[in-house]
């Protein structure tokens, strides 16, 4: 029980008149590790994170962080724990080096390192050249490295992330993505970090719990959450568009046929070690392929299978990928 | 360990340092009620001719009107940051801290206080430069600003404790042409005794503002007078006394972490 930082049983949230936000999860997060709670909007993930960071009471069931009690404790969780709630909580008034000076003394910092602490987390996200300018005029990732570094003036040993990436472009994203992995890897910090992205919970996650309407529905490393649906796709797009019905008979014979927009699509029957049977009976049976490609499933996969749908913002995620990855084409 | 003191000293600089930044924050209230000044000086004038107007110069008369109009100010101000800090989750960030929540209230008012004293010596300088005198002397002047410091208090915690209770800093302003309605059913403009009009009379009569501005009149105009002094300081602390309650209810409701 107590190797945990997090630890959740049962743990319900049910609001007045309202539905069951959090449905009776279970969790148990071990120290240094990024958990990835991943889940559309409305799934519950906030209201987890809330009653985790004591700022929302649980209705029922316990839940204890860096081995304190949320409910009895949360004095002490809450000198345990960094937080950088959905919206970057910041005042638009006051310059990126006051906040971090007020929260370490609110913190309770001792005076002689308060500054010293200010400056020096200021630098480790990059905002020293815009340190002294109110932040009314910060950009959105930029206000979110802030957020991140008040959330670390007093050397947390449990981190809570709730959906920091939203909104950020993509270079903002990876920038708090080498963060929050540095934290984890060097200073030991447990993250636990809330996302409806699936790349964020692939890249940075050790382990992924999957929420929908309050319940956890899989929970595992990105890898075993694949695995459970997770056979391979290969997808083929013929050279010449008449060769398609006798591309469409050899896959028929690897596996079952699945959606392609372009060329010919089949879900492999026993693994990806199959790919190069497919690549000799295609070349035995003379048909010239433009393209051939081995898709892993992802995690939407997993959500679609664990749910029946596919995940919110996943579209708008690709999408913006996708763009990225454009840009990064060379002319 | 941070003490109490130190939490509100912190958090009354932020208060005091969000205002400076906010210059219409801080020009409104010492602007607008001299601008009445001006305008009611001017237009009523005759009126210090009427029989019992109890001085020759209007100025001296309405010069108590912009110490009430600025803690209405007062209000707007600390209500609307407080909304901000709500609408911006800044209020829970703070509520992560090991910061009281009381701290918070107190830094916020101290501030709003802070600013009360400004707006008070202003009023007071304007007063002065135009020619009217302090019955009460030197002391009424210590007195003048204590009780303004209080009415500021008590109603820069109604405008807390609205904040905290909607969370919007509209909801906050839309106090302010509220408040003004019973500024103008009060003796703002003429001695009670001598408003002929008898629902206006029975109004300003049970409007606690008149009191708060004959309180600020005796000590301009009459001198030492117990009663008004009395009156005024009674209901500006039963205000305070109240607004402050329901403002650290709504705190304590607002800030409910385990």
């Amino acid at each position: 029980m107590t190797d945990y930082a997090i630890e959740a049983s049962d743990l319900v949230r049910q609001f007045k008149n309202g539905p069951r936000a959090v449905d009776g999860i279970d969790l148990g997060v071990t120290a240094g590790e990024i958990y990835g709670f991943l889940g559309p909007n409305g799934a519950g993930k906030s209201t987890t994170v809330h009653m985790l960071t004591t700022l929302l009471p649980p209705t029922s069931g316990t839940a204890r962080v860096a081995g304190y009690d949320v409910v009895t404790e949360g004095q002490n969780v809450r000198a345990a724990i960094g937080a950088a709630l959905q919206e970057a909580a910041l005042d638009p008034l006051l310059t990126g080096r006051e906040h971090l000076r007020l929260q370490a003394s609110l913190q309770a910092l001792p005076r002689a390192n308060r500054n010293e602490r200010a400056d020096e987390l200021i630098a480790r996200v990059g905002l020293t050249h815009a340190a002294d300018r109110k932040v009314r005029g910060y950009s959105g990732g930029m206000k979110r490295r802030l957020d991140l570094a008040m959330a670390l003036v007093h050397r947390p040993s449990v981190l809570f992330l709730d959906e920091p990436t939203t909104g950020l472009d993509i270079q903002s994203r990876t920038a708090l993505w080498d963060e929050v992995a540095r934290l984890a890897r060097e200073d030991g910090v447990t993250v636990f970090l809330t996302t409806q992205y699936l790349e964020e919970a692939d890249v940075l996650a050790g382990r992924v719990g999957i929420i929908d309407h309050g319940h956890i529905v899989a929970e595992g490393t990105t890898d075993e959450l694949k695995a459970q649906v997770g056979r391979p796709t290969v997808e083929a797009i013929p050279d010449d568009p008449e060769d398609t019905p006798r591309l469409a008979e050899i896959f028929a014979g690897f596996g079952d046929p699945c959606g392609s927009t372009k060329g010919v699509a089949v879900r492999l029957r026993t693994g990806d070690t199959d790919l190069a049977d497919v690549v000799r009976a295609l070349d035995g049976a003379g048909i010239a392929v433009a393209n051939l490609q081995l898709h892993q499933p992802t995690l939407d996969d997993v959500f679609l299978a664990k749910t029946g749908r596919s995940l919110e913002g996943s579209d708008e995620e690709e999408t913006e990928l996708a763009r990225a990855d454009l840009a990064a084409e060379p002319a | 360990m941070n003490t109490l003191a130190d939490q509100v000293f912190l958090l009354a600089r932020r208060s005091v340092v969000r205002t400076i930044r906010q210059p219409a924050n801080v020009v409104a209230p010492l602007l607008f009620p001299m601008m009445l000044l001006a305008v009611n000086s001017g237009g009523l004038n005759a009126e210090t001719r009427l029989p019992g107007f109890p001085t020759n110069s209007f100025v001296a008369f309405a010069l108590a009107v912009p110490f009430i109009q600025g803690a209405l100010f007062a209000t707007m101000n600390a209500g609307t940051d407080l909304a901000r800090d709500i609408q911006t989750g800044f209020l829970s960030r703070l509520s992560l801290t090991p910061m009281r929540g009381i701290a918070l209230l107190a830094g916020q008012l101290g501030g709003v206080m802070a600013l009360g004293i400004v707006q008070a010596a202003v009023y007071l300088a304007v007063g002065l430069l135009v020619g009217v005198r302090l019955a009460s002397g030197p002391l009424g002047v210590l007195v003048l600003f204590a009780f303004a410091l209080l009415v500021t208090l008590g109603f820069g915690a109604l405008g807390a404790f609205a904040a905290l209770r909607t969370g919007s800093g509209e909801a906050v302003q839309s106090l302010f042409p509220a408040f003004f309605v019973f500024l103008f059913l009060s003796s703002m403009n003429i001695p009670r005794n001598l408003i002929e009009t008898t629902w206006f009379r029975d109004v300003a009569t049970v409007n606690p503002v008149s009191y708060l501005l004959e309180c600020v009149r005796s000590l301009i105009i009459t001198g030492w007078d117990a009663e008004a002094l009395a009156l005024g300081f009674g209901i500006a602390t039963a205000v305070a006394v109240v607004s402050l309650g329901l403002a650290s209810w709504a705190l304590r409701v607002r800030m409910a972490r385990t």
